[in-house]
């Protein structure tokens, strides 16, 4: 079995982060770059299933200039991947329709069985990449993952999904597919620093192309703010009963719903 | 091989195993030296492996006389001890899967005394590495070494809040990027002095008392990093040359003339570490710094406080300093200075060096006290239970450890845990009225 992960580097929160003169980006000047969260689930997830089944862990991320992302594969390889890519080549983190048209691009020369990703980024809390790259791949996808088991006969994977409530869909998926993983069996393990150092040096961070990325969203940033808190906002106190009058009087006020008066 | 040495054969003794000569009984009698004795059962390869390891060598060299033993302060509390780690070893246990790793604070008591110079400091960072370069590393100190290596410090906390503490100085206390000029005193405030609540009210009393001294000084704020060193103890030799790279590249963007820390395990890092990575300079401990400065210090009030001692171990044992804290606590009106049974050189360690800091749960779980409960206890019956005793200490490890090694003993309010610094700032002050 041959399994894929998509990783990606994005803004340390430990930071506070600001908006840029520009306004139109977050200023970088004291921003530090981690490993996305539920990336490092899908890590995780990917060296657990290939110590059962036997097979390889590649780990793919997009060659940003911002952030380290040699240093971000050689963790990987820390952790225990077997091989590690470099996609492309961007000045800044792509969004997401050009971050999928690269990775699709890649896997032409990168075999893959399971291609599995965090479901989302604290920049991508829509989760796109997975579903984005599924489509232009013609895979079946499932995000929201919470457990994978991979057949003994390695043509399906069964994958549960988690919805409100507890609740948990169980999909059964043909191979190859692409999974949005929302947390791993596991804490992801500690990459020893000793370790990345030493691979830093040694070892081989292979290339590939990511072809033109496409076209991208389309979406241009005109302005990025920090919310502002307003005045206008009620809380509203008091047991159901009251609760729900007040909503009920705010909302014929406003004109909203079948009650309200013509 | 250049030698013959005499060669015993055991089985092919030809002594006669029953003697009379003259009718006097001189049989021998079979013993351990002609039967298999017990560490000949097992294979050497731990020990091999052990030595091989750049700062293990040492280890062979033990002769088991249990010197070590007494002195141990983890040896105290538990079935953990130096001399049964060679033990472990030559059985065959290479303690990589072995809590036995974890448990030495590297104090170097054993070292002290040991008459074969065997050298823990040295040889539990390198088999630690070795379990850290296989994951086997206990979660709590993962989490302070991933924090380390994401904010540059234990706690995890944001790089730029290091300066937080300056708010509540009520003096002015000037970041060196900002300037743009050299200084004599290059002050590294360190972790838990920057960011722990009680280390910060040692950094407002040091920004107090350097302030009055008039002493030209400066702070690196969010350009400080952890010093790493009790990273390296613990085994993640990487991360402290990755902390002590970023280190050096701030210590070499600015003029000073010479380091002053508040914290023994940067001073250890700084003094005795950082030069083979390329930075060399002047290093003070505070109270190095501030002893000679002791009598331009102008007390305004008395204390009037029984006051007992804590050598850290990376300040005293390790690097030698006993006195310039003493002097420090001598010159503040109104201390009764008392020693404990365990001082200087024969120090208790807090519990909190090589990484134990990080690994409280792990060690409690091994222990039937914390090392910071057994300090306490022999502090509360040095300086009484009256409520006017202080233990006083010059590490920032140690204010949070023994305040809860007070409470958890049930001492809470009968004895004061201060730092030294603390201690001049408020003779400093005017009396309370």
């Amino acid at each position: 079995m041959d399994y894929v992960v998509l990783l990606k580097q994005v803004p340390d929160l430990a930071e506070d982060l600001e908006i840029d003169s520009a306004g139109t980006g977050l200023d970088r000047e004291w921003m530090s770059f981690v490993a996305s969260e539920w990336d490092e689930y899908a890590l995780e997830e990917a060296l657990h299933l290939r110590d059962a089944t036997g097979g390889t862990v590649t780990c793919l991320a997009l060659g940003v200039q911002a952030g380290d992302v040699d240093e971000l594969l050689a963790t990987c390889l820390a952790r225990g991947a077997d091989r590690v890519v470099r996609v492309g080549s961007f000045e800044q983190s792509p969004d997401s329709h050009s971050a999928a048209g690269a990775f699709a691009a890649a896997l032409d020369g990168i075999p893959h069985d399971l291609i599995l990703t965090g479901v989302q980024a604290i920049d991508d809390l829509d989760g796109q990449v997975g579903p984005l790259l599924a489509t232009r791949r013609d895979l079946p996808h499932v995000s929201v993952v919470t457990h994978i088991a991979v057949a003994a006969d390695g043509k399906t994977a069964t994958a549960h999904q988690e919805y409100a409530g507890g609740v948990v869909g169980e999909f059964e998926l043909d191979l190859p597919a692409v999974l949005g993983v929302q947390t791993s069996r596991e804490a992801p393990r500690y990459a020893p620093v000793s370790r990345v150092r030493q691979l830093m040096k040694t070892a081989t961070i292979e290339k590939a192309d990511g072809g033109g990325g496409g076209s991208g969203s389309g979406l241009t940033i005109e302005a990025m703010a920090v919310p502002e808190s307003g005045a206008t906002a009620e809380m509203i106190t008091g047991n159901p009963v009251a609760i729900a009058d007040r909503i009920a009087a705010i909302l014929a006020e406003r004109g909203i719903g079948a009650g309200a008066p013509r | 091989m250049g030698r013959d040495l005499p060669v015993i054969k055991v089985d092919t003794v030809t002594e006669l195993e029953h003697a009379v000569v003259e009718g006097v009984d001189i049989s021998g009698h079979w013993n351990r030296m002609f039967s298999d004795r017990s560490t000949t059962d097992f294979p050497t390869e731990a020990m091999d492996w052990v030595t091989g390891l750049a700062g293990g060598e040492s280890m062979r060299d033990c002769y088991q006389c249990g010197k070590c033993v007494p002195v141990c302060p983890v040896q105290h509390v538990g079935d953990y001890g130096p001399r049964k780690l060679n033990a472990k070893i030559l059985r065959g246990n290479n303690l990589i899967d072995d809590p036995d790793l974890w448990l030495c604070t590297t104090c170097g008591n054993c070292y002290r005394v040991c008459p074969k110079e065997v050298n823990p400091l040295k040889i539990m960072p390198a088999i630690r590495e070795q379990a850290v370069l296989e994951g086997k590393v206990p979660d709590e100190l993962s989490d302070a070494f991933r924090n380390l290596q994401k904010s540059g410090n234990p706690m995890g906390e944001s790089p730029r809040k290091r300066i937080d503490w300056i708010a509540e100085a009520g003096v002015d206390v000037p970041i060196i990027s900002q300037l743009d000029r050299a200084v004599d005193v290059l002050w590294y405030v360190s972790d838990y002095t920057s960011y722990h609540p009680r280390g910060k009210d040692a950094a407002r009393a040091m920004a107090r008392v350097m302030t009055a001294l008039g002493v030209d000084f400066a702070i690196l704020g969010p350009e400080e990093r952890s010093d790493g060193d009790s990273a390296r103890l613990a085994g993640e030799s990487g991360l402290f040359e990755l902390l002590a790279e970023q280190n050096i590249k701030a210590f070499e963007k600015y003029e000073f003339k010479r380091l002053v820390v508040m914290d023994p395990h940067a001073y250890n890092a700084f003094k005795n570490h950082y030069p083979r990575l390329g930075w060399q300079g002047e290093v003070l401990h505070y109270t190095q710094f501030l002893a000679p400065l002791v009598d331009r210090l102008t007390f305004r009030s008395s204390v009037d406080l029984d006051v007992t001692y804590h050598d850290p171990c990376y300040l005293g044992r390790n690097n030698g300093e006993y006195d310039a804290p003493r002097k420090l606590l001598q010159a503040i009106p109104g201390i009764r200075l008392a020693e404990m049974p365990h001082t200087k050189a024969n120090g208790y360690c807090c519990g909190g060096g090589g990484g134990g800091m990080w690994l409280d749960g792990f060690v409690a779980e091994h222990v039937s006290e914390r090392l910071s409960e057994r300090r306490v206890r022999e502090a509360v019956a040095t300086v009484g239970m009256d409520g006017s005793g202080v233990l006083s200490v010059a590490c920032p490890y140690e204010p949070s450890r023994f305040e809860d090694a007070v409470k958890s003993t049930g001492n809470d309010g009968k004895l004061a845990v201060r730092d030294i610094i603390e201690l001049i700032d408020q003779a400093m002050q005017p009396p309370a009225t």
